[in-house]
Protein backbone atom coordinates (compact mmCIF):
# COMPACT_ATOMS: atom_id res chain seq x y z
CA UNK A 1 0.00 0.00 0.00
CA UNK A 2 2.68 2.55 0.78
CA UNK A 3 6.31 1.57 -0.69
CA UNK A 4 8.88 4.03 0.02
CA UNK A 5 11.94 3.92 -1.85
CA UNK A 6 15.28 5.04 -0.61
CA UNK A 7 14.05 7.93 1.23
CA UNK A 8 16.58 10.29 2.39
CA UNK A 9 16.12 13.83 4.23
CA UNK A 10 18.97 15.97 5.19
CA UNK A 11 18.45 19.52 7.03
CA UNK A 12 21.29 21.67 6.40
CA UNK A 13 24.06 18.53 5.97
CA UNK A 14 22.40 16.37 9.34
CA UNK A 15 21.21 13.59 7.71
CA UNK A 16 17.60 12.62 9.83
CA UNK A 17 16.53 10.22 7.26
CA UNK A 18 19.22 7.64 5.79
CA UNK A 19 17.99 6.18 2.65
CA UNK A 20 15.32 4.33 3.99
CA UNK A 21 13.80 1.28 1.95
CA UNK A 22 10.32 -0.69 2.99
CA UNK A 23 6.85 -1.10 2.57
CA UNK A 24 3.58 -1.17 4.71
CA UNK A 25 0.82 -3.64 3.44
CA UNK A 26 -2.69 -3.17 3.49
CA UNK A 27 -4.73 -4.47 6.83
CA UNK A 28 -1.89 -4.79 8.96
CA UNK A 29 -0.38 -2.75 11.69
CA UNK A 30 3.42 -1.47 11.35
CA UNK A 31 5.29 0.02 13.85
CA UNK A 32 8.66 2.29 13.24
CA UNK A 33 10.62 1.88 16.84
CA UNK A 34 13.87 3.33 17.47
CA UNK A 35 15.93 5.46 20.25
CA UNK A 36 14.81 9.38 20.41
CA UNK A 37 16.58 11.12 17.49
CA UNK A 38 16.25 8.01 15.09
CA UNK A 39 14.09 10.07 13.03
CA UNK A 40 11.00 8.34 13.49
CA UNK A 41 8.99 11.76 13.36
CA UNK A 42 10.47 12.95 9.99
CA UNK A 43 10.01 10.08 8.29
CA UNK A 44 6.22 10.76 9.26
CA UNK A 45 6.87 14.37 8.12
CA UNK A 46 8.32 13.16 4.73
CA UNK A 47 5.35 10.71 4.35
CA UNK A 48 2.87 13.05 5.18
CA UNK A 49 4.30 15.75 2.91
CA UNK A 50 5.22 18.26 6.01
CA UNK A 51 9.05 18.01 4.65
CA UNK A 52 9.89 17.58 1.16
CA UNK A 53 12.18 14.69 0.82
CA UNK A 54 15.82 15.45 -0.20
CA UNK A 55 15.83 12.49 -2.35
CA UNK A 56 13.82 9.25 -2.95
CA UNK A 57 10.26 8.15 -3.45
CA UNK A 58 7.40 7.70 -1.69
CA UNK A 59 4.17 5.56 -3.62
CA UNK A 60 0.81 5.12 -2.16
CA UNK A 61 -1.54 2.72 -3.86
CA UNK A 62 0.51 2.71 -6.43
CA UNK A 63 1.05 6.64 -7.33
CA UNK A 64 3.96 9.04 -6.33
CA UNK A 65 3.03 11.17 -3.75
CA UNK A 66 6.27 12.30 -2.85
CA UNK A 67 6.57 16.10 -2.07
CA UNK A 68 2.93 16.79 -2.75
CA UNK A 69 1.66 19.09 0.12
CA UNK A 70 0.18 17.94 3.34
CA UNK A 71 -3.35 18.65 2.44
CA UNK A 72 -2.89 16.78 -0.56
CA UNK A 73 -1.39 13.38 0.88
CA UNK A 74 -4.56 13.49 3.26
CA UNK A 75 -7.25 13.87 0.45
CA UNK A 76 -5.75 10.91 -0.93
CA UNK A 77 -5.90 8.96 2.02
CA UNK A 78 -3.42 9.38 4.83
CA UNK A 79 -4.32 11.01 7.93
CA UNK A 80 -1.48 11.42 10.62
CA UNK A 81 -2.22 12.33 14.61
CA UNK A 82 0.49 14.36 16.35
CA UNK A 83 2.52 13.47 19.85
CA UNK A 84 0.17 16.31 20.97
CA UNK A 85 -3.59 17.09 19.57
CA UNK A 86 -4.09 20.61 19.75
CA UNK A 87 -8.08 20.75 20.35
CA UNK A 88 -10.12 23.88 20.30
CA UNK A 89 -10.38 24.02 24.44
CA UNK A 90 -13.55 26.19 24.64
CA UNK A 91 -15.77 24.05 22.64
CA UNK A 92 -17.18 21.03 22.66
CA UNK A 93 -15.37 17.88 21.76
CA UNK A 94 -17.90 16.88 19.09
CA UNK A 95 -17.45 20.17 17.54
CA UNK A 96 -14.13 19.72 17.00
CA UNK A 97 -14.26 17.39 15.30
CA UNK A 98 -16.45 18.37 12.37
CA UNK A 99 -13.77 20.41 10.98
CA UNK A 100 -12.19 16.65 9.76
CA UNK A 101 -14.76 15.80 7.04
CA UNK A 102 -14.02 19.11 5.69
CA UNK A 103 -11.42 17.77 3.08
CA UNK A 104 -14.16 15.80 1.72
CA UNK A 105 -16.80 19.05 1.08
CA UNK A 106 -16.72 20.99 -1.65
CA UNK A 107 -19.28 24.47 -0.28
CA UNK A 108 -17.04 27.74 -0.32
CA UNK A 109 -18.04 31.32 0.28
CA UNK A 110 -20.46 31.14 -1.93
CA UNK A 111 -22.33 28.24 -0.45
CA UNK A 112 -21.85 30.15 2.53
CA UNK A 113 -23.68 33.26 1.27
CA UNK A 114 -26.34 31.47 -0.54
CA UNK A 115 -26.90 29.13 2.40
CA UNK A 116 -27.20 26.36 -0.55
CA UNK A 117 -28.85 22.70 -0.38
CA UNK A 118 -25.02 21.87 -0.98
CA UNK A 119 -23.54 23.32 2.05
CA UNK A 120 -26.43 22.11 4.40
CA UNK A 121 -26.21 19.16 3.15
CA UNK A 122 -22.53 19.14 3.06
CA UNK A 123 -22.66 20.29 6.98
CA UNK A 124 -24.61 17.51 8.08
CA UNK A 125 -22.68 14.95 6.47
CA UNK A 126 -19.35 16.34 8.70
CA UNK A 127 -21.38 16.60 11.49
CA UNK A 128 -22.44 12.94 11.06
CA UNK A 129 -18.96 11.59 10.73
CA UNK A 130 -17.81 13.56 13.49
CA UNK A 131 -20.39 11.68 15.60
CA UNK A 132 -19.43 8.09 14.04
CA UNK A 133 -15.89 8.68 14.51
CA UNK A 134 -16.64 9.62 18.07
CA UNK A 135 -18.58 6.50 18.35
CA UNK A 136 -16.15 4.33 17.24
CA UNK A 137 -13.32 5.41 19.58
CA UNK A 138 -15.83 5.08 22.13
CA UNK A 139 -16.37 8.68 23.26
CA UNK A 140 -19.72 9.46 22.21
CA UNK A 141 -20.31 9.93 26.15
CA UNK A 142 -18.11 13.03 26.23
CA UNK A 143 -19.56 14.76 22.72
CA UNK A 144 -20.80 17.56 24.73
CA UNK A 145 -17.75 18.02 27.54
CA UNK A 146 -15.51 20.81 25.74
CA UNK A 147 -12.45 19.75 24.97
CA UNK A 148 -10.62 21.44 28.24
CA UNK A 149 -11.76 18.84 30.37
CA UNK A 150 -11.27 15.95 28.85
CA UNK A 151 -8.50 13.24 30.55
CA UNK A 152 -4.84 12.52 28.50
CA UNK A 153 -6.03 9.43 27.19
CA UNK A 154 -9.79 11.10 25.90
CA UNK A 155 -8.04 13.32 24.03
CA UNK A 156 -5.85 10.64 22.39
CA UNK A 157 -8.98 8.91 20.97
CA UNK A 158 -10.13 11.88 20.09
CA UNK A 159 -6.97 12.60 17.78
CA UNK A 160 -7.69 9.14 16.48
CA UNK A 161 -11.42 10.14 15.51
CA UNK A 162 -10.03 13.49 13.93
CA UNK A 163 -7.75 11.67 11.90
CA UNK A 164 -10.81 9.06 10.87
CA UNK A 165 -13.42 11.63 9.88
CA UNK A 166 -11.10 12.34 6.84
CA UNK A 167 -11.71 8.87 6.12
CA UNK A 168 -8.64 7.37 5.22
CA UNK A 169 -7.04 4.76 4.18
CA UNK A 170 -3.65 4.60 5.79
CA UNK A 171 -3.26 6.17 9.61
CA UNK A 172 0.21 7.13 10.62
CA UNK A 173 0.16 7.35 14.43
CA UNK A 174 2.39 9.17 16.38
CA UNK A 175 2.84 8.21 19.98
CA UNK A 176 -0.29 6.83 20.03
CA UNK A 177 -0.14 5.81 23.53
CA UNK A 178 2.57 8.55 24.93
CA UNK A 179 1.70 9.97 28.40
CA UNK A 180 -1.04 7.27 29.64
CA UNK A 181 -0.84 4.45 31.94
CA UNK A 182 -0.93 0.55 31.23
CA UNK A 183 -4.68 0.22 31.67
CA UNK A 184 -5.22 2.94 29.28
CA UNK A 185 -2.49 1.82 26.97
CA UNK A 186 -4.09 -1.78 26.47
CA UNK A 187 -7.25 0.21 25.67
CA UNK A 188 -5.71 2.41 22.83
CA UNK A 189 -4.31 -0.70 21.41
CA UNK A 190 -7.14 -2.63 21.48
CA UNK A 191 -8.54 0.74 19.52
CA UNK A 192 -5.71 0.00 17.25
CA UNK A 193 -6.43 -3.63 16.29
CA UNK A 194 -9.90 -2.70 16.02
CA UNK A 195 -9.02 0.56 13.16
CA UNK A 196 -7.18 -2.65 11.00
CA UNK A 197 -10.38 -5.07 11.84
CA UNK A 198 -12.26 -2.45 10.16
CA UNK A 199 -10.22 -2.59 6.68
CA UNK A 200 -7.85 0.54 7.91
CA UNK A 201 -4.35 0.05 7.59
CA UNK A 202 -2.09 1.63 10.71
CA UNK A 203 1.37 3.23 10.46
CA UNK A 204 2.78 4.14 14.13
CA UNK A 205 5.73 5.04 16.09
CA UNK A 206 5.70 3.93 19.40
CA UNK A 207 8.25 3.38 22.74
CA UNK A 208 6.23 1.09 24.59
CA UNK A 209 7.93 -2.07 23.54
CA UNK A 210 4.84 -4.85 25.16
CA UNK A 211 2.68 -3.07 23.48
CA UNK A 212 4.14 -2.94 19.68
CA UNK A 213 4.94 -6.20 20.59
CA UNK A 214 1.47 -7.59 20.69
CA UNK A 215 0.23 -5.01 18.55
CA UNK A 216 2.60 -5.06 15.48
CA UNK A 217 2.25 -7.33 12.41
CA UNK A 218 5.75 -5.82 11.38
CA UNK A 219 8.29 -3.88 12.51
CA UNK A 220 11.07 -1.29 11.42
CA UNK A 221 13.75 -0.42 13.32
CA UNK A 222 15.66 2.83 12.91
CA UNK A 223 18.78 4.52 14.48
CA UNK A 224 20.43 7.33 13.23
CA UNK A 225 17.98 8.23 10.69
CA UNK A 226 18.74 4.78 9.07
CA UNK A 227 17.13 1.50 8.82
CA UNK A 228 18.72 -1.24 11.13
CA UNK A 229 16.35 -3.58 11.12
CA UNK A 230 13.16 -4.83 9.30
CA UNK A 231 10.53 -8.13 10.43
CA UNK A 232 7.98 -9.72 12.51
CA UNK A 233 7.89 -9.22 16.31
CA UNK A 234 9.34 -12.21 17.09
CA UNK A 235 12.36 -11.69 14.41
CA UNK A 236 13.25 -8.09 15.70
CA UNK A 237 12.93 -9.58 19.42
CA UNK A 238 15.92 -11.73 18.51
CA UNK A 239 18.02 -8.80 16.28
CA UNK A 240 21.44 -8.77 17.85
CA UNK A 241 21.90 -5.16 16.10
CA UNK A 242 18.29 -4.11 18.10
CA UNK A 243 18.95 -5.24 21.23
CA UNK A 244 22.09 -3.35 20.95
CA UNK A 245 21.01 -0.16 19.57
CA UNK A 246 17.40 0.03 20.87
CA UNK A 247 17.46 -1.93 24.17
CA UNK A 248 21.53 -1.09 25.32
CA UNK A 249 24.01 -3.78 24.97
CA UNK A 250 23.69 -5.89 28.65
CA UNK A 251 20.23 -6.93 27.22
CA UNK A 252 22.29 -8.92 24.52
CA UNK A 253 22.79 -12.08 27.38
CA UNK A 254 18.87 -11.79 28.48
CA UNK B 1 -28.70 35.98 32.12
CA UNK B 2 -29.97 33.33 30.02
CA UNK B 3 -32.39 34.65 28.05
CA UNK B 4 -29.83 36.93 26.87
CA UNK B 5 -28.26 34.49 24.73
CA UNK B 6 -29.39 34.05 21.02
CA UNK B 7 -31.92 35.89 18.97
CA UNK B 8 -33.45 37.70 21.82
CA UNK B 9 -30.09 39.16 22.74
CA UNK B 10 -29.39 40.25 19.43
CA UNK B 11 -33.26 41.46 18.31
CA UNK B 12 -32.27 43.56 22.09
CA UNK B 13 -29.29 45.11 20.43
CA UNK B 14 -30.62 45.81 17.03
CA UNK B 15 -33.45 47.22 18.66
CA UNK B 16 -31.31 49.73 21.03
CA UNK B 17 -29.39 50.77 18.33
CA UNK B 18 -32.69 52.00 16.43
CA UNK B 19 -33.91 53.90 19.48
CA UNK B 20 -30.46 55.38 20.49
CA UNK B 21 -31.30 58.44 18.26
CA UNK B 22 -34.36 59.65 20.22
CA UNK B 23 -32.39 59.72 23.35
CA UNK B 24 -29.49 61.26 21.78
CA UNK B 25 -29.63 64.83 22.55
CA UNK B 26 -27.62 66.31 19.43
CA UNK B 27 -26.53 65.72 16.21
CA UNK B 28 -22.88 65.76 17.66
CA UNK B 29 -23.76 62.27 19.77
CA UNK B 30 -25.09 60.64 16.20
CA UNK B 31 -22.51 61.18 14.83
CA UNK B 32 -20.21 59.52 17.40
CA UNK B 33 -22.23 56.47 17.05
CA UNK B 34 -22.33 56.60 13.63
CA UNK B 35 -18.31 56.44 13.30
CA UNK B 36 -18.62 54.01 16.20
CA UNK B 37 -20.25 51.66 14.12
CA UNK B 38 -18.23 52.50 11.44
CA UNK B 39 -15.36 51.24 13.44
CA UNK B 40 -16.96 48.17 14.09
CA UNK B 41 -17.50 47.10 10.62
CA UNK B 42 -13.58 47.33 10.43
CA UNK B 43 -13.35 45.66 13.69
CA UNK B 44 -15.35 42.97 12.40
CA UNK B 45 -13.21 42.47 9.93
CA UNK B 46 -10.37 42.05 11.70
CA UNK B 47 -11.78 39.78 14.04
CA UNK B 48 -11.81 37.53 11.14
CA UNK B 49 -8.79 37.55 10.25
CA UNK B 50 -7.23 37.79 13.73
CA UNK B 51 -9.93 36.38 16.04
CA UNK B 52 -10.88 33.44 13.70
CA UNK B 53 -7.55 32.76 11.77
CA UNK B 54 -5.62 33.51 14.40
CA UNK B 55 -3.11 35.62 11.78
CA UNK B 56 -2.74 38.95 13.45
CA UNK B 57 -2.92 42.01 10.48
CA UNK B 58 -1.66 44.90 11.56
CA UNK B 59 -2.16 46.62 8.02
CA UNK B 60 -6.04 46.44 8.84
CA UNK B 61 -6.57 50.21 9.12
CA UNK B 62 -4.39 50.74 6.01
CA UNK B 63 -6.95 48.84 3.89
CA UNK B 64 -9.87 50.74 5.75
CA UNK B 65 -8.01 53.94 4.43
CA UNK B 66 -7.37 52.32 0.94
CA UNK B 67 -10.98 51.93 0.79
CA UNK B 68 -11.68 55.22 2.04
CA UNK B 69 -9.41 56.66 -0.28
CA UNK B 70 -10.66 55.11 -3.36
CA UNK B 71 -14.11 56.79 -2.51
CA UNK B 72 -12.35 60.28 -2.13
CA UNK B 73 -10.70 60.32 -5.10
CA UNK B 74 -12.74 59.02 -7.24
CA UNK B 75 -15.63 60.91 -6.19
CA UNK B 76 -13.79 64.22 -5.98
CA UNK B 77 -11.59 63.91 -8.94
CA UNK B 78 -13.37 61.80 -11.66
CA UNK B 79 -16.86 62.88 -10.49
CA UNK B 80 -17.58 59.15 -10.05
CA UNK B 81 -21.02 58.82 -8.47
CA UNK B 82 -20.73 57.39 -4.55
CA UNK B 83 -22.63 54.46 -4.92
CA UNK B 84 -19.75 53.39 -7.42
CA UNK B 85 -16.67 54.73 -5.47
CA UNK B 86 -18.05 52.63 -2.85
CA UNK B 87 -18.35 49.45 -4.84
CA UNK B 88 -14.94 50.09 -6.40
CA UNK B 89 -13.73 50.59 -2.69
CA UNK B 90 -14.69 47.57 -2.03
CA UNK B 91 -12.97 45.82 -5.20
CA UNK B 92 -9.77 47.74 -5.05
CA UNK B 93 -8.91 46.35 -1.37
CA UNK B 94 -10.20 43.20 -2.10
CA UNK B 95 -7.72 42.60 -4.99
CA UNK B 96 -4.81 44.62 -3.07
CA UNK B 97 -5.42 42.32 -0.39
CA UNK B 98 -5.47 39.07 -2.58
CA UNK B 99 -1.95 40.77 -3.36
CA UNK B 100 -0.64 41.13 -0.27
CA UNK B 101 -2.12 38.07 1.24
CA UNK B 102 -0.45 35.93 -1.26
CA UNK B 103 3.04 37.59 -0.11
CA UNK B 104 2.46 38.04 3.67
CA UNK B 105 0.57 34.94 4.88
CA UNK B 106 3.69 32.52 3.73
CA UNK B 107 5.00 34.17 7.09
CA UNK B 108 3.79 32.23 10.30
CA UNK B 109 3.06 34.16 13.60
CA UNK B 110 4.95 37.46 14.73
CA UNK B 111 6.77 37.48 11.40
CA UNK B 112 3.13 38.17 9.60
CA UNK B 113 2.44 40.66 12.41
CA UNK B 114 5.46 42.44 11.51
CA UNK B 115 5.51 42.47 7.87
CA UNK B 116 2.02 43.24 7.60
CA UNK B 117 2.87 46.61 9.90
CA UNK B 118 5.47 47.60 7.26
CA UNK B 119 3.13 46.95 4.60
CA UNK B 120 1.06 49.09 6.75
CA UNK B 121 3.98 51.65 6.94
CA UNK B 122 4.66 51.61 3.22
CA UNK B 123 0.42 52.17 2.16
CA UNK B 124 0.41 55.36 4.73
CA UNK B 125 3.48 56.97 3.08
CA UNK B 126 2.13 56.25 -0.38
CA UNK B 127 -1.10 58.43 0.71
CA UNK B 128 0.92 60.53 2.25
CA UNK B 129 3.70 61.32 -0.48
CA UNK B 130 1.91 60.29 -4.05
CA UNK B 131 0.19 63.98 -4.03
CA UNK B 132 -1.31 63.52 -7.45
CA UNK B 133 -3.24 60.99 -6.56
CA UNK B 134 -3.44 61.85 -3.03
CA UNK B 135 -3.26 64.74 -2.42
CA UNK B 136 -0.73 64.14 -0.29
CA UNK B 137 -0.74 65.71 3.40
CA UNK B 138 -3.31 68.07 2.68
CA UNK B 139 -6.08 65.33 1.93
CA UNK B 140 -8.55 65.15 0.14
CA UNK B 141 -11.80 67.53 0.89
CA UNK B 142 -15.35 67.90 -0.15
CA UNK B 143 -16.68 64.52 -0.70
CA UNK B 144 -19.92 64.30 -1.29
CA UNK B 145 -22.26 62.55 1.11
CA UNK B 146 -24.10 59.46 -0.44
CA UNK B 147 -26.55 59.47 -2.56
CA UNK B 148 -30.21 58.81 -1.94
CA UNK B 149 -31.32 55.54 -3.14
CA UNK B 150 -34.73 56.03 -4.37
CA UNK B 151 -37.14 58.09 -1.72
CA UNK B 152 -34.08 57.64 1.10
CA UNK B 153 -32.08 60.25 1.53
CA UNK B 154 -28.19 60.46 3.58
CA UNK B 155 -27.54 64.40 3.94
CA UNK B 156 -28.55 64.17 7.48
CA UNK B 157 -26.59 62.99 10.14
CA UNK B 158 -29.83 61.24 11.80
CA UNK B 159 -29.91 59.21 8.20
CA UNK B 160 -26.25 58.67 7.54
CA UNK B 161 -26.68 57.11 11.08
CA UNK B 162 -29.17 54.51 9.94
CA UNK B 163 -27.47 53.58 6.69
CA UNK B 164 -24.33 53.00 8.45
CA UNK B 165 -26.65 51.05 10.65
CA UNK B 166 -27.79 48.95 8.09
CA UNK B 167 -24.56 47.87 6.62
CA UNK B 168 -23.55 46.98 10.61
CA UNK B 169 -26.36 44.69 10.77
CA UNK B 170 -25.71 43.10 7.34
CA UNK B 171 -22.10 42.95 7.55
CA UNK B 172 -22.58 41.02 10.98
CA UNK B 173 -25.33 38.56 9.27
CA UNK B 174 -22.80 37.75 6.77
CA UNK B 175 -20.10 37.36 9.28
CA UNK B 176 -22.55 34.90 11.23
CA UNK B 177 -23.06 33.01 8.27
CA UNK B 178 -19.31 32.58 7.64
CA UNK B 179 -18.05 31.76 11.10
CA UNK B 180 -20.84 29.81 11.81
CA UNK B 181 -20.20 27.24 8.84
CA UNK B 182 -17.91 24.90 7.43
CA UNK B 183 -15.75 27.28 5.74
CA UNK B 184 -15.81 29.08 9.58
CA UNK B 185 -14.40 26.02 10.78
CA UNK B 186 -11.81 25.81 8.21
CA UNK B 187 -10.96 29.20 9.50
CA UNK B 188 -10.69 27.79 13.16
CA UNK B 189 -8.93 24.94 12.16
CA UNK B 190 -6.51 27.08 10.98
CA UNK B 191 -6.01 28.80 13.80
CA UNK B 192 -5.85 26.09 16.36
CA UNK B 193 -2.83 24.64 14.67
CA UNK B 194 -1.66 25.30 11.14
CA UNK B 195 -0.11 21.70 10.94
CA UNK B 196 -3.35 19.73 12.32
CA UNK B 197 -5.56 21.64 9.70
CA UNK B 198 -2.87 20.74 7.06
CA UNK B 199 -2.80 17.02 8.25
CA UNK B 200 -6.48 16.94 8.01
CA UNK B 201 -6.43 18.34 4.23
CA UNK B 202 -7.18 21.92 4.57
CA UNK B 203 -5.66 23.91 2.12
CA UNK B 204 -3.64 26.49 4.55
CA UNK B 205 -2.71 29.20 1.82
CA UNK B 206 -6.29 28.97 0.35
CA UNK B 207 -7.81 29.37 3.36
CA UNK B 208 -6.12 32.55 4.79
CA UNK B 209 -6.00 34.09 1.73
CA UNK B 210 -9.61 33.75 1.35
CA UNK B 211 -9.90 35.23 5.34
CA UNK B 212 -7.26 37.86 4.86
CA UNK B 213 -9.33 39.08 1.59
CA UNK B 214 -12.65 38.53 3.37
CA UNK B 215 -11.71 40.42 6.41
CA UNK B 216 -9.94 44.21 4.70
CA UNK B 217 -13.43 44.07 2.28
CA UNK B 218 -14.97 44.67 5.63
CA UNK B 219 -12.26 47.34 6.16
CA UNK B 220 -12.60 48.52 2.77
CA UNK B 221 -16.33 49.13 2.89
CA UNK B 222 -15.69 50.72 6.37
CA UNK B 223 -13.23 52.76 4.78
CA UNK B 224 -15.80 53.53 2.49
CA UNK B 225 -18.67 54.87 4.70
CA UNK B 226 -15.94 56.88 6.97
CA UNK B 227 -15.23 59.13 3.57
CA UNK B 228 -19.23 59.40 3.07
CA UNK B 229 -19.95 60.35 6.46
CA UNK B 230 -16.61 62.59 7.85
CA UNK B 231 -16.76 63.82 4.07
CA UNK B 232 -12.94 64.81 4.67
CA UNK B 233 -9.63 62.34 4.52
CA UNK B 234 -5.95 62.77 5.75
CA UNK B 235 -3.36 60.34 5.43
CA UNK B 236 -3.73 59.79 8.91
CA UNK B 237 -6.18 57.25 8.54
CA UNK B 238 -3.58 54.94 7.84
CA UNK B 239 -1.61 55.34 9.96
CA UNK B 240 -0.65 52.27 12.31
CA UNK B 241 -2.99 54.35 15.36
CA UNK B 242 -6.18 53.37 13.43
CA UNK B 243 -4.91 49.53 13.32
CA UNK B 244 -4.26 49.66 17.39
CA UNK B 245 -7.00 51.09 17.96
CA UNK B 246 -8.93 48.35 15.99
CA UNK B 247 -6.81 45.73 18.08
CA UNK B 248 -8.09 47.58 21.27
CA UNK B 249 -11.71 47.30 20.05
CA UNK B 250 -10.74 43.40 18.95
CA UNK B 251 -9.28 42.46 22.55
CA UNK B 252 -11.84 44.34 24.58
CA UNK B 253 -14.68 42.72 23.40
CA UNK B 254 -13.68 39.36 22.87
CA UNK B 255 -11.52 38.39 20.30
CA UNK B 256 -12.83 35.34 17.57
CA UNK B 257 -16.24 35.94 19.26
CA UNK B 258 -19.14 37.39 16.68
CA UNK B 259 -20.12 40.17 19.42
CA UNK B 260 -17.02 41.02 21.04
CA UNK B 261 -15.54 43.46 18.43
CA UNK B 262 -19.11 44.96 17.99
CA UNK B 263 -19.01 45.39 22.52
CA UNK B 264 -15.46 46.43 22.37
CA UNK B 265 -16.08 49.45 19.62
CA UNK B 266 -18.95 50.73 21.76
CA UNK B 267 -17.59 50.37 25.11
CA UNK B 268 -14.03 51.66 24.44
CA UNK B 269 -16.19 54.99 21.99
CA UNK B 270 -18.18 55.45 25.05
CA UNK B 271 -15.80 55.25 27.57
CA UNK B 272 -12.92 57.90 25.85
CA UNK B 273 -16.11 60.17 24.82
CA UNK B 274 -17.29 60.24 28.32
CA UNK B 275 -13.47 60.98 29.76
CA UNK B 276 -13.20 63.74 27.42
CA UNK B 277 -13.21 66.37 30.26
CA UNK B 278 -10.41 65.00 31.27
CA UNK B 279 -8.45 66.28 28.14
CA UNK B 280 -4.82 65.30 28.28
CA UNK B 281 -5.44 63.79 31.57
CA UNK B 282 -8.00 60.92 30.72
CA UNK B 283 -5.29 58.77 29.12
CA UNK B 284 -4.64 58.25 32.90
CA UNK B 285 -7.95 56.86 33.70
CA UNK B 286 -8.21 54.79 30.04
CA UNK B 287 -4.40 53.09 30.52
CA UNK B 288 -5.16 51.35 33.65
CA UNK B 289 -8.70 50.58 33.00
CA UNK B 290 -7.49 48.91 29.93
CA UNK B 291 -4.39 47.38 31.62
CA UNK B 292 -6.70 45.80 34.57
CA UNK B 293 -8.98 44.43 31.48
CA UNK B 294 -6.49 42.68 29.74
CA UNK B 295 -5.19 40.89 33.31
CA UNK B 296 -8.66 40.20 34.75
CA UNK B 297 -10.62 39.29 31.42
CA UNK B 298 -7.65 38.58 28.90
CA UNK B 299 -10.40 36.30 26.69
CA UNK B 300 -12.17 39.87 26.43
CA UNK B 301 -15.90 40.72 27.87
CA UNK B 302 -17.61 38.27 25.57
CA UNK B 303 -14.84 36.13 25.27
CA UNK B 304 -15.03 35.70 29.29
CA UNK B 305 -18.54 35.01 29.25
CA UNK B 306 -18.63 32.79 26.63
CA UNK B 307 -16.45 30.66 28.35
CA UNK B 308 -17.97 30.76 32.16
CA UNK B 309 -21.07 29.65 30.14
CA UNK B 310 -19.37 26.70 28.28
CA UNK B 311 -17.80 25.88 31.43
CA UNK B 312 -21.60 25.34 33.09
CA UNK B 313 -22.86 23.17 30.79
CA UNK B 314 -19.80 21.03 31.01
CA UNK B 315 -20.24 20.52 34.59
CA UNK B 316 -23.78 20.19 33.69
CA UNK B 317 -22.53 17.64 31.47
CA UNK B 318 -20.14 15.82 33.97
CA UNK B 319 -23.11 15.94 36.59
CA UNK B 320 -25.70 14.34 34.08
CA UNK B 321 -23.20 11.34 33.38
CA UNK B 322 -22.29 10.87 37.17
CA UNK B 323 -25.39 9.82 37.82
CA UNK B 324 -25.61 6.01 37.42
CA UNK B 325 -29.20 6.21 35.79
CA UNK B 326 -28.21 8.39 32.86
CA UNK B 327 -24.93 6.45 32.37
CA UNK B 328 -27.46 3.40 32.16
CA UNK B 329 -29.38 5.00 29.55
CA UNK B 330 -26.30 6.57 27.75
CA UNK B 331 -25.20 3.15 27.46
CA UNK B 332 -28.23 2.13 25.80
CA UNK B 333 -27.77 4.58 23.53
CA UNK B 334 -24.35 3.82 22.73
CA UNK B 335 -25.40 -0.11 22.28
Amino acid sequence: MLEIESLTKQFFGLTAVDDISTRFERGQVSAIIGPNGAGKTTFFNLVAGTHKPSSGRIRFNGQDVTGLRPDHVAKLGIARTFQTTHLFDNATVLDNLIVGHRLRTRSGLWDVLANTRRLQEEERLCREKAREALDFVGLSHVAHRIAADITQEERKRVAFALALATDPELLLLDEPAGGVNPEETVGLAALIRKLVDHGKTVCLIEHKMDMIMRLADKIVVLNNGAKIAEGTPEQIRRDPQVIEAYLGADHVAV
Amino acid sequence: MNWLQGKTGWALLAAAALVFPLFAQNNYLISVATQAFIMAIAALGMNLITGYTGQFNLAHGAFMAVGAYTVGILTVDHQVPFWIAFLAAGVVTAVLGYFIGLLSLRLRGHYFSIFTLCVSYIMFLLIEKWESLTHGPVGIMGIPAPTGIGPLQFGTPLSQYYLVLAFLVLGLWIMARIVRSLLGRSFMAVRNSDDLAEALGIDLMRTKTLSFVLSVVYAGFAGALYAGQVRFLGPDLASEAVTFDLVMFVLVGGIGTLLGPLLGTFIVTWLTQSLQFLQDYRMVVFGPVLIALIIFLPDGIVGTWLKRRAQRADAAQAAKAATPGAAAQEAQNNA
